[in-house]
């Protein structure tokens, strides 16, 4: 069962070694981490997308909340969030491919950032599973390197998860 | 003005600590300079390990958080073991350390090692001071995470420069204000009246008594609960000493090597209240030592803790005198059937055994049993671990005193140095170490701490030449081959104790120890008794 964690965090260091240790320790792999300051200054967000059944993610929970500076987390609800991460694509590209790979872009509503004789940089900025299908449909003209920045996600409606 | 050590100090004596366990170098040197001058006792162990020991003894005696201290690199690294102890064991403990200058920090320097790093999975929370200015918060802060909620050992981690450095005042915090940690002490009255209803509806209802009714200090109020419901209580290694061994629906230590009446008990019990812990693999191994059908209830101040090991119908997160105090309001004037109290009471009849003597040598459970008889009330029993612990664990009849041990961590050493903190803790009572030859041998150091402090600890090895414990696993498990478990080389340990000046005997039957612990009890010195024992004598 893959879940999203939604950790507040005191903002200052070594925090991030504390949260990343209590999974590496259990032996649990984490599929994507992102960390970033939030409204307030003092606190920062973490949002951790990871593997495990049940037991495992409460565990992780419970764990999670014993780390003095973590503030609250949250484990988000399936179909109830928004969940983004940001994606550079560079992609073997001569140039009598490039317009099919424009094409390409164009239909997943992805970014041509960057062109280079032989090559194309595609930005793109979707749900997990829209990435994983452009960087399927780019796969066959020859990836050179991706980069991702890590899920990062928030509750639709109106909560809010604040300190 | 006022410097970094000076505030150090004045946070100790604000935080009311009468002494700290410690062994000195470089980077601690500037504290150590300042504690000089204050009224608060340092005693000097002889490796740090045994700081960290010594504190949590004193810590486990006193109520009162222990407090030990190292310089840094190899100082701090000698802790480690120690605080780890303190951390399996919920033992609140300071543990201050000196570092390198904060302008060195990750250069690797001479006596640099990243402790704060190196003690993160064994810490309740550490800290890597980086101003002056942060020192009083940073104190504030961690005797009151340390002693709250579930108790655990904190790390200050101090570069030198922090300790040199100087401010324009000090000023001790009256409150700590730390937005993530906020312990549910309270207990959820829905939950305790569930509890409750289920115990009322149960046939067989069984306590398990652990650490953690101990660290609430609640200790009498539990044992009045018991006295009046009559629930039959067993308990944990971490849970002996909440009841008076002879109180008559008192079991004795389940689990793998507890009392066959206690795990007896628990396999036929359909509802088990666990107070206060964790039932690690030592307490509950299989799931079938529970039934399928039991339901369980667990009280713990950490949520963490429930669900973790035994599958729980009813938790109740919070501290276990809040909890006992309304399910006593709730419980009314309920006893447990009839039928249950004389089943538990026949079995503690049919289960009584008395150990084989072997001529020749000290029959170590009867003479744990012994020993309880000749000491005061409220004497403070350390043991070992291994054989020596599983003696003391299941024979000793403890009354209103204390029976100290590391349940959770099982370090190799520990009674010595243990017994060092609660001496200071309780000088008026006695203390007793009951040891292996093995385990003394990796702390028998301390000797010289308790000679250089006129501690009246006695000391009792049981000598079997062996590593015993593991000696009798591999006699299950491996053959009969005994890699590794035979001692030799030891020395011999009377003239060791002479060599310290500590008073001394050795006994060969249980009718010779018992005429030498007579006498030993009495003098205000510390003694060794070395009682030798057969080496084929089991745990159990
Ligand atoms: C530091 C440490 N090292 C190793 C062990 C594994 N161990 C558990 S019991 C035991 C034997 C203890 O021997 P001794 O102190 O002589 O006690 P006995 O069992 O003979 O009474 C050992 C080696 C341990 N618990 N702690
Ligand atoms: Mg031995």
């Amino acid at each position: 069962m893959q879940y999203t964690l939604s950790i507040l965090v005191e903002n200052q260091a070594g925090v991030l070694s504390k949260i990343s240790g209590l999974f590496s320790r259990r032996g649990f792999n984490i599929d994507s981490l992102a960390v970033g300051v939030t409204n307030n200054p003092d606190v920062s967000r973490i949002t951790i997308v990871a593997n495990g059944d049940e037991y495992v993610v409460e565990q992780l929970e419970k764990q999670l909340n014993k780390v003095i500076p973590v503030i609250k987390v949250k484990r988000l609800s399936e179909g109830d969030f928004i969940s983004r991460e940001l994606i550079l694509i560079k992609v073997h590209c001569a140039a009598s491919k490039r317009a099919e790979i424009i094409k390409t872009a164009e239909i997943m509503q992805a970014k041509i950032v960057d062109v280079a004789p032989s090559c194309v940089t595609v930005e793109y900025c979707e749900n997990s599973s829209r990435v994983e299908t452009l960087i399927d449909l780019l796969k066959p003209y020859g990836i050179r390197e991706i980069v991702r920045t890590g899920t990062i996600a928030i509750d639709r409606g109106n909560t809010a998860l604040s300190v | 003005m006022i410097s970094g050590a000076e505030i150090m100090v004045k946070c100790l004596e604000a935080e009311g600590v009468k002494v700290v366990f410690g062994y000195p170098g470089a980077t601690i040197c500037p504290f150590y300079d300042k504690l000089y001058d204050s009224s608060i006792k340092h005693v000097l162990v002889r490796q740090e390990q045994n700081a960290a020991h010594a504190a949590s003894g004193y810590s486990r005696c006193s109520g009162l958080p222990g407090v030990c201290v190292a310089t840094s690199g190899p100082g701090a690294t000698n802790l480690i073991t120690g605080i780890a102890t303190a951390y399996a064991d919920s033992v609140p403990m300071i543990a201050i350390t000196g570092q390198v200058k904060s302008d060195l920090l990750g250069r690797d320097v001479f006596q640099e090692a990243d402790i704060t790093g190196a003690c993160e999975p064994f810490v309740k929370h550490s800290y890597l001071v980086s101003k002056t200015e942060d020192l009083p918060r940073v104190f504030k802060e961690a005797f009151h995470i340390a002693s709250t909620g579930r108790k655990g050992p904190v790390l200050i981690d101090i570069p030198m420069d922090i300790q040199q450095n100087e401010i324009e005042s000090f000023e001790y915090p009256e409150k700590v204000n730390i937005i993530g940690y906020k312990p549910n002490t309270r207990g959820h009255a829905v939950q305790v009246k569930r509890a409750v209803e289920a115990i009322k509806n149960s046939r067989r209802p069984l306590i398990v008594s652990g650490g953690g009714v101990l660290s609430s200090g609640v200790k009498l109020k539990f044992q009045a609960f018991a006295d009046k419901t009559k629930i039959p209580v067993i308990s944990t290694m971490m849970g002996i000493g909440v009841m008076p061994s002879d109180h008559e629906m008192y079991l004795g230590m389940l689990g793998t090597h507890g009392k066959p009446v206690a795990n007896r008990a628990l396999h036929d019990a359909d509802l088990v209240i666990v107070c206060g812990a964790r039932l690690g693999d030592r307490a509950v191994a299989a799931p079938d030592q529970m039934s399928e059908n039991t339901t369980v209830i667990h009280i713990d101040i950490d949520p963490a803790e429930i669900g973790k090991n035994v599958k729980t119908a009813i938790p109740i997160v919070g501290d276990m005198k809040n909890v006992l105090n309304m399910m006593i309001d709730e419980i009314g004037d309920y006893v447990v059937p009839n039928q249950w109290q004389e089943t538990v009471k026949g079995w503690k009849k049919s289960f009584f055994r008395t150990p084989p003597k072997f001529d020749g040598f000290v029959e170590p459970r009867a003479l744990v049993a012994q020993l309880s008889s000749m000491l005061r009330s409220k004497a403070i029993l350390v043991a070992d671990v291994g054989q020596n612990q599983i003696w003391c664990a299941n024979n000793f009849m403890i009354r209103e005193g204390r029976f100290l041990t590391t349940g959770g961590m099982g370090t190799m050493g520990y009674s010595v140095p243990a017994a060092v903190g609660a001496k200071l803790a309780r000088p008026t009572r006695d203390v007793v170490v009951v040891c292996g030859d093995g385990s003394f041998q990796m702390s028998m150091n301390e000797l010289a701490t308790i000679v250089g402090n006129n501690l009246a600890i006695k000391i009792i090895i049981m000598r079997n030449h062996r590593l015993g414990m593991v000696r009798e696993l591999q006699d299950f498990n491996y053959n009969k081959r005994h890699a590794a478990t035979i001692l030799s080389g030891d020395p011999d340990f009377l003239k060791l104790a002479e060599a310290y000046g500590i008073d001394h005997a050795e006994a060969n039957s249980n009718e010779e120890a018992e005429e030498i612990i007579r006498g030993m009890v009495k003098s205000d010195k510390p003694f060794i008794l070395v009682c030798n024992v057969y080496p084929d004598t089991p745990s159990i």
